[in-house]
C-alpha cells in the first residue's frame, strides 16, 4: 500500500466510508432481490476505494458529477442513507423527493452535482462547473467520475479538448473496471486510455483503483495542483465492478468468469486490503473495526426500514419542479 | 422613438445584462473578435473581454454541456448556437441534461441558462441550415422557447431570458437581423408567456410566430380591402404559451389561422390548432387551419425554397376560404 501522510483519523473515515459503500449496495442489492425497489440499480460493489480515495480528498465546495453506478459516489461526497434509501424507493423524503431515484441522485449540499443516466453525460456538466469557478474566480475543484464506456462518448474529447485550452480545474476520473456494459473493455477502446488526454495536452496518471491510500495520495497532489491553476488531469483508476452490469445481470458468464471474478474478490479487495494494513500498522484492532462494521450495519438496517415505511410524495408533486421559479 | 435592427437590439439586451450581472457570460463559434457570422455580437468582446464572451471550438455539444454545468453552479450563461439547425448535435445536453435537471432533483438543482440560435428559410442556405425546429425544443417538458417577431421583442425577451431561472431557448429569424423596430432607450423587459396583440380584427384570427408575423399583417392589409377584418397576435415565447389571449381572439373571430415556419406535421402549428378545438371549439365557424413550412427538407433552388414557406399571399387565400365558409384540404 501507498503511504500517505494524513492521520488515524483520516485513515479510519476512508476505511468506515468504504464500508458504508458496500454495506449500502448490499442493501440496495437485497431490496431489489426482494422486489421491494422499483426498477433497477447499478452496484458500486467492488469500486469503493475509488469514489472515497478521491472525495476524501474534497471539501464540500468541491464538487462532482457522478453516473448510473453512482451510490459510491454519493456516499463518499458526505451523503446520508436514510435520504439515500428513500430516493431508491421513490419516497418523499429522498434528496430528490423520489424523482430522480438511482440513476439521477443528487446531493447539492455536499456538491454532488448528480448521478447521469446516459453514458458520460455529465462531462459537460463537469467541465461547465469547472469553467464557472475559473470566470467567476473561486478555488474549488470539480471531479468527473465516468467509467471505461463512456470513454467511447465523443463529448469526453470535446469537453477535455476546452478544459485543457482553457486550464480549468477539473480532474476527469476513468473508472476502469474492465467491462462497458455486458462487453469487455478491450472489445470497445482502442489503444491506451490515457493516451487521449495526453493528446490534449492533459497529464495522465493511472493508479491501481483498489489502493485507496494510492488513490487518495495521488488525489489531493492533484487537486491541491487544480487550485493552483494547473489542471485539468485525467486519472485511469483501475478496479473492478463485483456485481453484473446492473442488478439483474445475475448469469454474466457468456461474458466474463466466475474465476475472474473470485480471483478479484479474493485477491484485491479494497476494504479487506485496507483492512489488513490498518491493523498491521496498529490503527485499528480487528474488535475496534467489527465494532465499526456493526455499527454501519445497523445504521443501514435502520435507513431501509425508515425508507420502507416513509411516505410517497403526494401525486399532486407531480408536476412541481418543471420549471424553477 | 429610435429604430434599431433586430441585431442591435440583442447586442443591447446582452451587453446590458452582462454590464448588470457578473456570473453572466457568452460562449460559442466565432463570438468573439468575429462577433458570430451575422455579427450579432460585434463589440462585446471589446468590452468584456474574452474571458466572458469566449470563443469554442466546433464542438457543439461540449460547449452546450459546459453552459449546463456554469449554470447548475452559480453562472448565467448565453451559448450562441451558430444555427438553429445544430440544435440535432446539442440534444442530449439540451433535452436530458439541462431540460431535466431541476425536475429530477426535485427542485434543488436549476439551469439558468439562455440558448439563442436562429432559424427561418429564404436565405438560400439549403437543407442544413435554414430549418426553423422550435417544435422539436417545445416539446421538451423543462425548456422555454422565445420567438421574437421584432426588434423590440428581441431586446424584452432576451433580457427575460438572461434573468430566467431556466434553460431558454430564443429563435431569431436570420432574415430580420438588419430588420428595424422602434425600441426605447430605456430599460425594459418582456414577460414570457404574455401574447402582443398586435392588430384587432373581427372575421379571422392569425396567430404567428417570428417572421411569420410580418407575413400574417402583409396578409391582413390585404384583406382588409377586401373588407375582411384579421386579428393578429403574437404569442412572443411559445412556451409558456398565453392560451387565454388566443382563446379569446378566436371566440370573438370563430377562425382562426396558426401560421409558423416549422414544418407543419407535429408542429406548433398544430398544437396551438388543436388548444384551440378543445377549448373555442363551440365558437368556431371553420375549422382553425395550420400553416407551417412544407414537409420536405428545405431546397436550396430559390424557384422550390420560395413555395415551402407560408406568404402573405397564401395566407391572405386562406383567410379569403375560410371566412366564404368554403373547406381547404389542408397540406
Amino acid at each position: 500500500m501507498a503511504k500517505t501522510k494524513t492521520n488515524t483519523e483520516d485513515y479510519l473515515r476512508m476505511y468506515r466510508q468504504m464500508v458504508r459503500i458496500r454495506t449500502f449496495e448490499d442493501n440496495a442489492n437485497q431490496l431489489y432481490l426482494s422486489a421491494q425497489m422499483p426498477g433497477l440499480t447499478h452496484m458500486y460493489s467492488g469500486e469503493e476505494a475509488v469514489a472515497v480515495g478521491i472525495c476524501e480528498a474534497l471539501t464540500d465546495n468541491d464538487r462532482i458529477t457522478s453516473t448510473h453506478r453512482g451510490h459510491g459516489h454519493c456516499v463518499a461526497k458526505g451523503a446520508n442513507f436514510k435520504e439515500m434509501f428513500c430516493e431508491l424507493l421513490g419516497k418523499e423524503e429522498g434528496y430528490c423527493r423520489g424523482k430522480g431515484g438511482s440513476m439521477h441522485i443528487a446531493d447539492q449540499s455536499h456538491g454532488n452535482l448528480g448521478a447521469n443516466a446516459i453514458v458520460g453525460g455529465s462531462m459537460g456538466i463537469a467541465t461547465g462547473s469547472a469553467l464557472r469557478a475559473k470566470l467567476l474566480g473561486q478555488n474549488d475543484v470539480t471531479v468527473c467520475f465516468f467509467g471505461d464506456g463512456a470513454t467511447a462518448q465523443g463529448l469526453l474529447y470535446e469537453v477535455m479538448n476546452m478544459a485543457a485550452l482553457w486550464d480549468l480545474p477539473v480532474i476527469y476520473a476513468c473508472e476502469n473496471n474492465g467491462y462497458s456494459e455486458y462487453t469487455k473493455t478491450e472489445e470497445i477502446a482502442a489503444g491506451s486510455i490515457t493516451a487521449r488526454a495526453e493528446a490534449f495536452g492533459i497529464e495522465a496518471f493511472k493508479v491501481d483503483g483498489q489502493d485507496v491510500l494510492a488513490v487518495n495520495e495521488l488525489t489531493q497532489t492533484l487537486v491541491a495542483r487544480c487550485r493552483k491553476g494547473e489542471g485539468p488531469f485525467f486519472i485511469e483508476l483501475e478496479t473492478y465492478r463485483y456485481h453484473g452490469h446492473h442488478v439483474g445481470d445475475i448469469n454474466r458468464e457468456y461474458y466474463r468468469s466466475k474465476d475472474e471474478e473470485k480471483d478479484w474478490k479474493e485477491n484485491r479487495d479494497p476494504i479487506v486490503r485496507f483492512r489488513g494494513w490498518l491493523v498491521d500498522q496498529g490503527i485499528a484492532t480487528e474488535d475496534e473495526i467489527e465494532a465499526m462494521n456493526a455499527e454501519i450495519e445497523a445504521d443501514a438496517t435502520q435507513a431501509v426500514a425508515y425508507a420502507e415505511a416513509a411516505k410517497y410524495p403526494d401525486v399532486s408533486e407531480v408536476d412541481m419542479h418543471v420549471y424553477a421559479d | 422613438m429610435r429604430e434599431i435592427t433586430l441585431s442591435q437590439a440583442v447586442n443591447e439586451a446582452i451587453a446590458e445584462e452582462m454590464r448588470r450581472d457578473p456570473t453572466v457570460f457568452i460562449m460559442g463559434e466565432d463570438v468573439a473578435e468575429a462577433g458570430t457570422p451575422f455579427k450579432v455580437l460585434s463589440g462585446l468582446v471589446e468590452e468584456f473581454g474574452t474571458a466572458r464572451v469566449i470563443d469554442t471550438p466546433i464542438s457543439e455539444p461540449g460547449f452546450v454541456g459546459l453552459a449546463v454545468g456554469a449554470a447548475m453552479t452559480g453562472a448565467r450563461p448565453i451559448v450562441d448556437l451558430m444555427f438553429g439547425d445544430f440544435i440535432y448535435l446539442v440534444m442530449d445536453q439540451l433535452c436530458n441534461q439541462a431540460a431535466k435537471q431541476h425536475y429530477m432533483s426535485g427542485g434543488k438543482l436549476s439551469v439558468p441558462m439562455v440558448l439563442r440560435t436562429n432559424m427561418g428559410a429564404t436565405r438560400r442556405s439549403a437543407a442544413q441550415h435554414s430549418q426553423s425546429l422550435q417544435a422539436l425544443v417545445a416539446h421538451i417538458p423543462g425548456l422555454k422557447v422565445a420567438m421574437p417577431s421584432s426588434a423590440y421583442e428581441a431586446k424584452g425577451l432576451m433580457k427575460t431570458a438572461i434573468r430566467d431561472n431556466n434553460p431558454v431557448v430564443i429563435f431569431e429569424d436570420k432574415l430580420m437581423y438588419q430588420d428595424k423596430a422602434p425600441v426605447p432607450e430605456e430599460e425594459y423587459l418582456i414577460p414570457f408567456g404574455v401574447a402582443n396583440i398586435k392588430r384587432t380584427g373581427t372575421d379571422i384570427t392569425f396567430i404567428a410566430t417570428s417572421s411569420m408575423v410580418q407575413v400574417a399583417e402583409k396578409a391582413a392589409d390585404i384583406l382588409a380591402k377586401e373588407g375582411i377584418s384579421a386579428e393578429v397576435i403574437d404569442p412572443r415565447t411559445i412556451v409558456p404559451l398565453d392560451e387565454a389571449t388566443l382563446i379569446e381572439s378566436v371566440r370573438k373571430t370563430s377562425r382562426a389561422i396558426v401560421i409558423d415556419e416549422g414544418h407543419q406535421s407535429y408542429g406548433v402549428t398544430a398544437e396551438i390548432a388543436s388548444r384551440l378545438n378543445e377549448k373555442a371549439f363551440y365558437h368556431l365557424d371553420a375549422p382553425v387551419l395550420r400553416m407551417g413550412a412544407m414537409d420536405v427538407p428545405v431546397p436550396f433552388s430559390p424557384a422550390l425554397e420560395d413555395v415551402t414557406v407560408p406568404t402573405p399571399e397564401t395566407v391572405a387565400a386562406n383567410a379569403r376560404r375560410l371566412c366564404a365558409g368554403e373547406m381547404i384540404d389542408a397540406a
